[in-house]
């Protein structure tokens, strides 16, 4: 097949899935929190009550989108477009299956951990433009988590790239035949699962959003599909992440071949999505002085011996 | 630590829980014995209105939502020219069951009375009056009460003694 005609279809087709299953992810949400609290959460709109996505988003694209008087006109126009942008353009590192990756960058894992601290721009600047104090104070504490996850994030990874010897997440993948890097490296794991709460802004960590103290915090004053962007972002950020998560720490594609390899790379993600999920259903959020301290005080110096342990192993027995 | 992973995995176990919701057109909910519901209007044994518009259920009413017109038949007896509740105001409390005092009143179960029209839920007589006696059988008002109506003079009620002469001075 032509090149550059795979390309174009891949990156459609990424496009395509990814942003259906970030709708999709509306629906599945609601009906596992509705699960879990006894409930049965939308079950009438079509079967298992799956048309909900259609009908909300038919709603929320007939909504007014208001635009408030006292607001930064521009910089509140285009925050949301922000996580959105960076979220689908972290996708472009993912190998979903052998081969089928958008760009298999050499420095792809760095190209991840970039573009999905730039969608926290979209917090400041939508926090900052709505000249609202609960967004004001959302956006600071989306600030001040930034600050205490970004740095313990990726050195939480580091430890899986001495193991690999790689930035690229192709050969991170096939660096896992033997054996998963959940096993030798469950510390980074750990720190890089909570730090995917904080990147993604979900309960528990939810702390610029917090309906019950800051009344929807950042995003107060955004209406329609704007409010929309934003929580399709949301959505597409857990999926990223628990597709990070899968690739980098439960051998993405990888899989016994009763199934193709890209079944079992969503398999893995839909895991991973479920356990964010469950998380917000079972905990409830802390201070953000509490995370923080925890960010800098455990989970930085955790990660911190975690590399130096995983380098003095690679140096000891490796090459 | 160990707490947080233990309210994950009480609410992973969750998911074999038993739901409570109700799902209702389907699925009809169980109402207690005594739910209050939509007011009727009773007749006695012998069919005719109970209702004798003594306006007590009116008076009763917190939110005023009763409004009757008492007027009487040819033999005397006292009945409610029109008997009006609106059940947008009414709040179910069942002040007027418990103020009426021959039983004509009375809630019932039903709970279903959901209306396009606002107007639509303003029940006059016709749409209150049912055709038996709701939950007080074998009562009828005329019968047992001293009030001298067509057909049934002083002292000819059940359980009444026939009146007495005040003037006389025999036991």
């Amino acid at each position: 097949m032509n090149e550059t005609l795979f390309y174009l279809l891949l990156i459609v087709g990424v496009l395509g899935v990814m942003l259906t299953i970030a709708a999709l992810l509306i629906w599945y949400e609601r009906r596992m929190l509705a699960l879990w609290q006894d409930r049965y959460g939308p079950n009438r709109v079509g079967p298992f009550g799956l048309m909900q996505v259609l009908a909300d988003m038919v709603k929320i694209f007939f909504k007014e989108d208001w635009i408030a008087p006292f607001a930064d006109k521009w910089v509140f126009i285009i925050a949301p477009t922000f996580v959105m942008i960076a979220v689908l353009l972290g996708f472009a590192v993912v190998p979903f299956g052998p081969g089928l990756v958008v760009s298999d960058m050499n420095i792809g894992l760095l190209f991840f951990l970039a573009m999905s601290s730039l969608g926290a721009y979209s917090i400041f600047l939508g926090g900052l433009s709505s000249n609202n104090k609960y967004s004001l104070i959302g956006a600071l504490r989306g600030a001040a988590q930034v600050i205490s996850y970004e740095v313990f994030m990726g050195l939480s990874l580091m430890g899986v790239v001495i193991m690999s010897d790689s930035f690229s997440l192709v050969k991170i993948v096939e660096a896992q035949k033997t054996v998963w890097f959940v096993i030798p490296q469950f510390i980074g794991f750990v720190i890089f699962v909570i730090a995917g709460f904080a990147e993604s802004h979900r309960a528990p960590l939810d702390l610029p959003e917090a309906e019950s103290e800051l009344v929807a915090g950042f995003h107060s004053e955004y209406s329609g599909m704007k409010f929309g962007m934003f929580f399709v972002g949301e959505y597409l950020g857990i999926t990223l992440i628990s597709a990070m998560i899968a690739t980098l720490f439960f051998g993405g594609w990888l899989g016994p071949s009763f199934l193709p390899p890209v079944v079992w790379f969503f398999l893995k993600t839909m895991v991973f999505i479920t356990l964010f999920v469950l998380v917000r259903a079972a905990l409830p959020r802390p201070r953000y002085d509490q995370l923080m301290a925890l960010g800098w005080k455990v989970l930085l110096p955790l990660s911190l011996l975690n590399v130096l342990a995983t380098g003095a192993l690679k140096l000891y027995f490796g090459s | 630590m160990f707490s947080i992973l233990r309210s994950i995995w009480l609410t992973l176990l969750h998911t074999f829980y038993r739901r409570f919701t109700v799902q209702y057109p389907e699925e009809k909910p169980k109402l207690p014995a005594r739910y209050r519901g939509r007011i009727v209007l009773t007749r006695d044994p012998d069919g005719q209105e109970r209702c004798v518009a003594c306006n007590l259920c009116a008076a009763a009413c917190p939110v005023d939502c009763i409004a009757l017109e008492a007027t009487e038949d040819e033999i005397g007896r006292r009945y409610p020219k029109f008997f009006r509740i609106n059940f947008s105001r009414c709040i179910f409390c069942g002040y007027c069951e418990d103020a009426c005092p021959t039983y004509a009143i009375q809630l019932t179960p039903d709970f279903e009375l959901a209306e396009y029209e606002r107007q639509n839920l303003v029940y006059e007589k016709e749409h209150l009056l049912i055709d038996g006696q709701g939950k007080y059988h074998g009562y009828n008002f005329y019968r047992v009460a001293g009030y001298t109506v067509g057909g049934k003079g002083k002292g000819e009620a059940q359980h009444e003694d026939p009146p007495i002469d005040i003037r006389d001075l025999n036991p």
